[in-house]
């Protein structure tokens, strides 16, 4: 079989892990903002980029990671170079921002368009910002082409993907004619380790960056996210911390105080 | 004409009885229904479901749909949009609900993209605009960091709402009618295949009343087995228990997904969560607020799990967990 061609769809979000406090709301304009928060490759797209490498290894390849965003997420998105993509592609216009998961699938799929032929699309289950979890799915439909979700892994055999989705009690083994799209699970791998000195090599690549007019866009497909309100939750509780001389003392504490004063556990 | 209403896609858990994310979504489409004006419709899917049908009656809808097809066993995707769909083109819902599930999560984009209209997932509240009659949803984004209200003018109005976020709604005396729906769904609609479905491990955490759960501060696979002693020790105080774990513990194998606790995992409501080596991230503790007690070990003070749990204990956990089992042994 010829090489497989592959499109990775990847997103730079804030690190998913900043602690509220690095959190906060800029209520007349809507918008989230962040404090000495690190961008990052939304970790789901870390695992479909993963797949999407070890696929190239076992088959053979050309892989080609497409991202809708800022000019600035280059350098972050930079590190798929370092792990052995052949293309990346960013989209980026003005005209393109806060749009809602169909509007970001119908860009996406317009992008891949242009691109031409392809047999495999991967995006990630869910993107760490908004935490909608639709683009993958809408873009295999804007794309009319099959597609499986929270899939853990993948096999490419006879021109036919076949896959293992994860079940709420196991995996089902599905399988569909390729071109197909996937949307990767964490339980489908871990991103490979990158050093630094291959992280500042692959800053030096290339980035082809098309906007608004190379797409064609219809603009009547532009839907916004509608926000009416953000605001943070207030979910802060008062702890109690247990207190004794060693961790042993603050165990048995815990017991007599479980079990005694809240009675949380009962004979 | 068409029914318009509330519609509210119900669940059917695969021994044939109503899924319990069914009667949450009862729960908040009844009072969505109150505050617009409208019935409230509750649809399930499935061969051979008459008797889940029959007992959702009783669940305070104006009408059950009981949609059935040989082709709906064993959920296929691709067909089960479809027969949502031939509803929706019948009744004509104004506000369509789903749960944030396995099956909510597969079906709701595909379906969003075929009703053009904007799909909001995984709300936690929901409120009718007094002003213009349009859905307010609310949802936890940035993992929880922050909550995000939403709105759209688009029919219906599209939403998956997240399990555990409403109470299920009690069984009334009064039944209401059951309206037979029959799909117009064919063998052809399929595009993917199912070859095999393999059952791993079946975790009843969402049913759980004392979840024991580890975090990457267990450091060994091995030491999970200290966390199984002390969930055998508890378990004779409560009815049920599960293992629960934090997202690494998934993705190193120590665990399967299912006893993944988070945003991407199972939300539960034990009585009891004792959380050992979990640093509390948002999308970990988006899982627990069901929770009616949170104990917390970890050996940071500054662990983000401390502002959401009641009790505390900082310290290293292979030296607090031995003191802590044995004294709940000597007293109980
Ligand atoms: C979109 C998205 C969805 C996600 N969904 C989920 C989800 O559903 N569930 C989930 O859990 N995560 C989820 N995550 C991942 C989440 O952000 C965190 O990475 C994860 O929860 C961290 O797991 P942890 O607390 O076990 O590990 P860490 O953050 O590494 O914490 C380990 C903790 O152990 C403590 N510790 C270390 N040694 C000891 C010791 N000897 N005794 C006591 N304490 C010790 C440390 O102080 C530390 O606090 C998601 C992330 C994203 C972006
Ligand atoms: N702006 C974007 N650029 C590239 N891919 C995206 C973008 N937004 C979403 N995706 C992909 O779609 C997945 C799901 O995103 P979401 O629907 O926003 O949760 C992500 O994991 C990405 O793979």
């Amino acid at each position: 079989m010829s090489e497989l061609k592959i499109i990775v769809c990847i997103k730079k979000i804030p690190d998913p892990e900043a602690p509220p406090k690095a959190v906060s709301i800029d209520s007349e304009a809507k918008r989230v903002t962040f404090t000495g928060v690190a961008p990052m490759i939304n970790p789901f797209d870390e695992n479909a980029l993963e797949a999407a490498i070890r696929l190239k290894e076992a088959n053979g390849g050309y892989i080609t990671v497409l991202s809708l965003g800022e000019k600035k997420s280059k350098q972050v998105l930079s590190k798929a170079f370092a792990v052995g993509i052949d293309k990346l592609i960013l989209i980026n216009d003005a005209n393109l921002k806060d749009l809602d998961s169909y509007s970001r699938a119908y860009v996406l799929s317009k992008a891949i368009e242009r691109i031409g032929k392809y047999d495999i699309i991967f995006t990630g289950r869910q993107a760490g910002d908004w935490d909608s979890g639709q683009t993958g799915l809408l873009l295999a439909e804007f794309l009319q082409i099959p597609s499986i979700n929270l899939v853990r892994s993948v096999e490419v055999e006879d021109g036919e993907l076949i896959v293992k989705k994860v079940k709420p009690d196991g995996y089902e083994v599905a399988k569909t004619k390729i071109p197909a799209l996937i949307t990767a699970s964490n339980e489908i791998g871990e991103l490979r380790y990158v050093s630094v000195k291959q992280l500042i090599e692959a800053r030096k690549e290339p980035v082809d960056i098309w906007n608004d007019d190379d797409l064609g866009l219809d603009q009547q497909k532009l839907r916004r996210l509608g926000i009416v309100d953000l605001y943070k939750p207030e979910i802060e509780k008062e702890c109690y911390f247990v207190e004794g001389e060693s961790p042993q003392e603050k165990g048995e504490n815990l017991a007599i105080l479980l079990v005694e004063k809240d009675s949380v556990i009962s004979a | 004409m068409s029914v318009n209403g509330v519609l509210v896609c119900g669940e059917i858990t695969r021994e044939g009885d109503i899924d319990s994310i069914t009667l949450e979504l009862l729960s908040i489409g009844r009072r969505l229904a109150e505050s617009s004006g409208e019935k409230l419709i509750v649809a399930l899917f499935g061969d051979g479901i008459g008797k889940a049908a029959e007992e959702v009656a009783y669940y305070g809808a104006d009408m059950v749909y009981k949609v059935e097809s040989p082709l709906l066993e064993g959920l296929n995707v691709d067909i089960w949009v479809e027969a949502v769909d031939g509803l929706y083109r019948e009744i004509q819902p104004k506000i369509l609900l789903m749960g944030q599930t396995a099956t909510g999560m597969d079906i709701a984009p595909r379906l969003a993209f075929k009703l053009n209209t904007p799909l909001t997932t995984d709300c936690t509240d929901l409120n009718v605009d007094a002003e213009d009659g349009l859905l307010l949803r609310t949802k936890p984004v940035y993992g929880g960091n922050v909550s995000g209200v939403f709105k759209y003018q688009e029919e219906p109005q599209f939403v998956t709402v997240r399990t555990k976020a409403f109470e299920p709604v009690e069984r009334g005396s009064a039944k209401c009618e059951i309206i037979p729906f029959n799909p117009d769904i064919d063998r052809s609609m399929i595009k993917v295949e199912s070859i095999e479905r393999v059952k791993e491990e079946v975790v009843e955490l969402d049913k759980a009343e004392v979840i024991v759960a580890a975090g990457r501060g267990i450091e060994e696979p091995e030491n999970l087995e200290k966390l199984q002693e002390l969930l055998d020790l508890l378990k004779r105080y409560f009815d049920s228990g599960e293992i629960g774990c934090s997202r690494p513990l998934v993705d190193q194998g120590w665990l399967s997904s299912p006893h993944q606790v988070g945003l991407t995992g199972q939300k539960v409501a034990p009585q009891l969560y004792i959380a050992i080596g979990i640093s509390g991230a948002s999308q970990h503790v988006a899982g627990i607020s069901g929770a009616k007690k949170v104990v917390a070990i970890n050996k940071s003070s500054e662990a983000p799990i401390f502002k959401i749990a009641d009790y505390g204990v900082v310290g290293e956990y292979e030296e607090t967990l031995p003191a802590f089992k044995q004294k709940l042994e000597e007293i109980l």
